[in-house]
């Protein structure tokens, strides 16, 4: 029995596609991760009292709908009233400017749209291995 | 205070890192497991299982409402497959249960089955346990999308609910499955489709070709979208009970069966991995005829 990386993927808000979410669930699938997935509309303190159950390593979103900003915001604030403490990752139609003023909310790494697989993979393996190691 | 005390006396929190650490055998697991034996035994444990897309995850929502409803805390462990190629997973079940997340007293946690085969995971046996322990009155399994032979949830729950849909085979696969014999209650589900009825009537004409009529096991029909037949499954579930209540003799009789679960496990990696010098020369004097298999067989038990 070997620990393997916990990811909770959800939708937050009003926003209704999840093609992109679920091919990112795929993805991680495939390079070993357990994805927890959470589906479409939910609130900020569902996605970590959800992460918190679940133990998880880390929680991805992505956004459709322009919401970004306003969900993330939630979402950190969520995170700080249930005292969870894990990297958040952000994709989806995000623009290269907010970029900065997410990560300044806290979140780990944006993924553009348009970022390889691979990419995406590396870049989420980076940031939990790091993790792992402090 | 360690893990278990915390988890017992309700932190939620703790209760979400002990799984985690029985799942991935971890330095604390040894130390969660023996303190936990002496605080299980009061939990009803009731398993769902059942073809993939019948709606168990859907049911499961629905039956947790009329559970909470009455009163009474629930945990639910959801099993999902884990890719046999690379190990990871999707777990799905919980976005389906999705309503539930504001109430305290309703604790899910996702599992991969992590190459365990049988519908469970090899943890599963002891989530149960700490589950138990945590205070939940009943404790839901949910079993991966289940073919024909993943019946090992039987031996984990009293009651097992045996899932079914219209469409998802006929009942000639109905009479093929081990897991109608399984079965302590069935479900139809997906009642408000037209061919529910002829669903129902040959599970029931299975069911007495199979057991000879000898065992009664109700079928009930119900929609786990709208909640239609959702309280005839809890008073089907609550009746059953009644007559079999969780005992304190349910606790070792799932610590054994994890051990078989990690034993077998074990010895199967060991002899796939083939690394081990002692392993190879079993299966050469196997290959080569000189050794039987029952014997070989207890020679690999010794090195396990
Ligand atoms: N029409 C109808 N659809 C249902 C009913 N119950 C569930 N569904 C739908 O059936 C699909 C599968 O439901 P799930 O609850 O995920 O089924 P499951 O058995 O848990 O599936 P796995 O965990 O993948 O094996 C979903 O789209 C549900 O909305 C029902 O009573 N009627
Ligand atoms: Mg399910």
């Amino acid at each position: 029995m070997t620990k393997r990386h916990r990811i909770v993927l959800a939708k937050m808000g009003l926003d209704c596609h999840d093609t992109g979410i679920v091919i990112v669930a795929q993805l991680l699938r495939d390079h070993g991760f357990e994805v927890i997935y959470l589906g479409l509309h939910n609130s900020a303190d569902a996605v970590v009292k959800a992460a918190l159950q679940e133990n998880a390593d880390a929680i991805g979103i992505s956004f459709l709908s322009g919401q970004h900003m306003t969900q993330v915001r939630l979402l950190i604030e969520a995170m700080a009233r249930q005292r969870m403490q894990v990297p958040v990752f952000c994709g989806g139609v995000v623009p290269r400017e907010d970029a900065a003023e997410l990560q300044k909310m806290g979140v780990a790494e944006v993924f553009f749209p348009g970022t390889l697989g691979p990419e995406v993979v590396a870049r989420v393996s980076g940031v939990l291995d790091r993790g792992r190691a402090a | 205070m360690n893990l278990v005390d915390d988890l017992t006396a309700g932190d939620r929190r703790a209760l979400a890192r002990a799984i985690s650490a029985v799942e991935d055998g971890g330095p604390e697991a040894a130390a969660v497991l023996a303190e936990l034996q002496s605080r299980v035994g009061k939990a009803a444990v009731i398993g769902f299982t059942g073809p993939p897309g019948a709606g168990k995850s859907t049911l499961i929502s629905a039956y947790i409402t009329h559970l909470r409803r009455a009163g009474r805390s629930v945990g639910v462990i959801a099993v999902d497959p884990s890719s046999p190629l690379t190990g990871g997973a999707v777990l799905g079940d919980r976005a389906r249960m999705a309503s539930h997340i504001d109430d305290d007293g309703v604790f899910i946690r996702s599992l991969a089955a992590r190459g365990h085969l049988g519908g469970l995971s090899a943890a599963a046996p002891f989530v149960v346990d700490l589950m138990d322990a945590a205070g939940f009155d009943v404790v839901i399994i949910e079993t991966v999308g289940t073919g024909q032979s993943e019946v090992e949830i039987a031996g984990l729950a009293g009651i097992t609910v045996v899932v079914f849909a219209p469409g998802l085979g006929d009942h000639l696969q109905a009479i093929k499955a081990g897991i109608m014999e399984i079965a302590t209650v069935l479900v139809v589900n997906k009642g408000d489709s037209p061919l529910a009825a002829a669903t129902a009537a040959h599970l029931y004409a299975a069911l007495h070709l199979n057991a000879g009529g000898h065992r009664e096991v109700p079928i009930v029909t119900t929609t786990a979208t709208t909640g239609d037949g959702v309280g005839d499954l809890a008073e089907t579930i609550a009746g059953l009970l009644s007559v079999r209540p969780p005992s304190p003799a349910d606790a070792p009789r799932r610590l054994r069966r994890m051990l078989a679960a990690l034993a077998a496990e074990n010895l199967k990696e060991k002899l796939l991995r083939g690394t081990n010098p002692e392993i190879d020369s079993i299966c050469d004097e196997v290959r080569g005829g000189r050794l039987g298999l029952a014997e070989a067989l207890r020679q690999l038990a010794r090195i396990a």
